[in-house]
């Protein structure tokens, strides 16, 4: 009896040591979405290759990571994403926060995750508003970094950039000094900003703006807008979509065999499972992306096919969490510490190479959108695979194809 | 634009009328309020996506085995919640609304909440006044056509049907005239649920497969529903032309209100049965009963 008592205390103890050497990571995402999945896979990758190299040096000790998963479920519900993270700071003790996907939730996530001084590090939202209010009250929110997406606006820069070599390609095959761009944006707040951007710009770019095409975030059937896109002439449907409409958007422009090539955002294009969801119709739809085997960073490539061979899939710009527990580790070990108010200012100064992107951060703590460093990527899909086409100077892009005419 | 809003208008209505043919049967003519009417349509879309891109079998076995499968799952429904309550309305209710989200949750947990799209059953389109109509539209209208033809001669032209009818009009009296009561109501809410595992079968392939694709259609068909019509067969398919066709016309009259096309068709509901609180065709019910 008294062995035993004995053996189970000094199991508890050895439990207890093992839990002082581990750091906890919080993984918020909606775990049953495709959103989710990628930042679980991302942080599962980073914790992997940090727990086999013997862990993060805490100023010479050894600390291994221990990811903690938290289903956010932000896509249903805003209140379920607060729950989650009030959970894992209080009941499972995380000592750092990395994920979130839609901008609504995350904004409530952010302000738990400064309630309570962690440091969160986002990868999935891009609303201008997260940074905003690093600036607004530095004090309060300074815990917030945002490592992936660039923010809404620095995804036009990118969008703009892209459109003017798209367009150029339409002027050389159809022979057409302004190329005629319908507009194809789902309702939502997030787009009106960037409408209003693409109808100011687009003239003074040398196109045409024959429409604004505006159908519901959750329509499944755009048939009678692209039949009107189709009458209006348009050779380039400019896309501003995230949700499932995307997947409408590309099956039926291939189902209806239209000439117009879509170019713009479409998160569910993004994903890996769009070309299956699209029923095989979505050829040569294009869309502002992440990552793909090309050498944005010289570990783009190992990272993609590191992921694939794992995950059997692509990963989506959710499994920044990768990036975002790395660079976390490299903050740690410079400083010694995993003290939150230590790391903040070191991670503001850090210029670090992700798989990604190059990260640095303004004031905001939003990453820096900058050529060569971190602008995105564009790609489009061809005969069922992603093919990355832009930027073009990066190694690795293929050419972009427009619909037989 | 005007052959664009015609052609436009009719297809989409087809699909609309397709998917309120058993919701105007159950909600309409049995006065079933059964709010998992369009979950169950979701269920025989995943049941046919599993059958046929998971399991390889072809169409035709994926439509018959996904049809069957889910009218019998809502025979065994109808026996376990929904007949307890039958005889309270606001119980029936509260009881397939649970069931549904039941269902939508099964679906997320085992298929997550990726969208899944569907082949086409026939590949390929066709032209019509220079407006591009895939086939595999065509084969719904074609589909529609034949289930309304078939739900009209179940109702009107079989003894079932005029049993169906009757304890529809009242329950007790065809109780008392020797009906099993509990056994047509079965026989009402299978016949309802295959009209919606065949629309989940025929109009899944045009749209994606998800755990919520039951929400939006369930107030457009309340919609058409209403708006034809409690009961009337016809009024459901002039409700779904016309909800098609307004549809349309807001796309293509306001392009940037397109979002608005479904407010607008709730609207014009909502203004029918203002100035005619039966619906288009009640009139014609009461008097067919």
């Amino acid at each position: 009896m008294l062995r035993s008592i004995v053996l189970a205390a000094a199991a508890a103890l050895a439990s207890t040591a093992v839990h002082a050497q581990t750091l906890k990571i919080a993984v918020l995402g909606p775990m049953s979405f495709v959103q989710g999945e990628n930042h679980w896979a991302g942080a599962e990758m980073a914790r992997d290759e940090i727990n086999k190299a013997g862990g993060i040096n805490v100023g010479g000790k050894r600390m291994q990571v221990e990811l903690i998963r938290a289903d956010t479920n932000e896509i249903q519900s805003v209140s379920d994403a607060t729950n989650a993270i009030e959970r894992v700071i209080t009941r499972d003790k995380a000592d750092f926060l990395t994920g979130g996907f839609r901008s609504e939730a995350v904004l409530a996530m952010q302000e738990v995750a400064m309630d309570y001084k962690k440091i969160f590090l986002g990868a999935g939202a891009a609303h201008s508003k997260l940074g905003a209010n690093v600036e607004a009250s530095y004090e309060r929110y300074k815990y917030w970094f945002r490592v992936t997406p660039v923010k809404d606006t620095d995804l036009v820069r990118t969008l703009f950039a892209v459109l003017n070599t798209i367009a150029q390609q339409i002027r050389t095959e159809l022979k057409t000094d302004m190329p005629k761009v319908a507009i194809l944006a789902e309702k939502a707040v997030w787009t009106e900003a960037l409408i209003a951007a693409v109808q100011k710009n687009l003239p003074a770019m040398k196109m045409e703006v024959v429409g604004t095409w505006q159908p519901s975030a959750t329509a499944t059937d755009v048939t009678a807008e692209l039949s009107a896109i189709d009458r209006s002439g348009a050779q380039l449907v400019f896309t501003i979509l995230s949700g499932p409409v995307g997947i409408s958007v590309g099956r039926q422009m291939g189902e209806r065999n239209m000439k117009a090539v879509a170019w713009g955002i479409n998160v569910e294009a993004q994903k890996e499972e769009f070309w299956q969801a699209a029923a095989g119709k979505a050829q040569f739809v294009s869309t502002l992306d992440t990552l793909a085997e090309v050498e944005l960073t010289p570990k783009t490539v190992s990272f993609v096919k590191a992921f694939k061979a794992r995950f059997k899939k692509a990963p989506t710009y959710n499994a920044g969490t990768y990036d975002a527990i790395m660079l976390l580790k490299t903050a740690i070990e410079q400083t010694g510490t995993t003290n939150a108010d230590k790391l903040v200012p070191v991670i503001e100064k850090m210029s670090y190479v992700g798989a990604a992107a190059v990260l640095e951060f303004d004031k905001r703590h939003d990453p820096v959108w900058a050529p060569g460093k971190n602008t995105g990527i564009a790609v489009q899909w061809q005969d069922g695979k992603k093919v990355p086409f832009w930027p073009p100077n990066v190694k690795g892009m293929q050419p972009f194809k427009m619909p037989a005419r | 634009m005007l052959q664009d809003i015609l052609v436009t208008g009719l297809v989409n209505g087809g699909v609309y009328a397709l998917l309120a043919v058993g919701f105007s049967l159950i909600f309409g003519v049995a006065r079933i309020v059964n709010i998992a009417h369009t979950a169950f349509y979701m269920l025989a879309a995943y049941a046919f996506y599993t059958l046929l891109v998971k399991v390889g079998l072809g169409f035709l076995a994926s439509s018959v085995l996904a049809v069957a499968g889910v009218t019998l799952f809502s025979v065994l429904c109808y026996r376990l919640v929904i007949e307890p309550v039958r005889e309270h309305e606001a119980a029936v209710l509260i009881a397939t609304i649970a069931l549904a989200l039941i269902f939508q949750e099964l679906m997320l947990f085992s298929f997550g909440g990726n969208y899944l799209g569907i082949p086409s059953t026939l590949e390929g389109g066709v032209r019509v006044l220079g407006v591009s109509i895939p086939y595999q539209r065509m084969l719904i209208l074609v589909v529609a056509a034949a289930m309304l033809t078939a739900a009209w001669f179940i109702l009107y032209r079989t003894r079932l049907g005029l049993a169906i009818r009757a304890t529809a009009n009242d329950l007790e009296v065809a109780s008392l005239m020797g009906m099993n009561v509990h056994r047509i109501a079965m026989a009402t809410v299978a016949i309802s649920v295959a009209l919606a595992a065949i629309a989940g079968v025929v109009v899944a392939p045009v749209f994606v497969v998800d755990p919520f694709m039951w929400l939006s259609p369930l107030v457009t068909m309340l919609a058409i529903v209403v708006l034809g019509g409690l009961g009337s067969l016809k009024g459901s398919l002039i409700g779904a032309l016309i909800i098609g066709y307004v549809e349309a016309i807001t796309v293509f009259a306001v392009p940037a209100g397109a979002y608005l096309k479904g407010a607008v068709a709730l609207a014009i509901m909502v203004g029918v049965l203002l100035a005619r609180p039966e619906g288009l065709f009640g009139v014609a019910f009461e008097e067919e009963r």
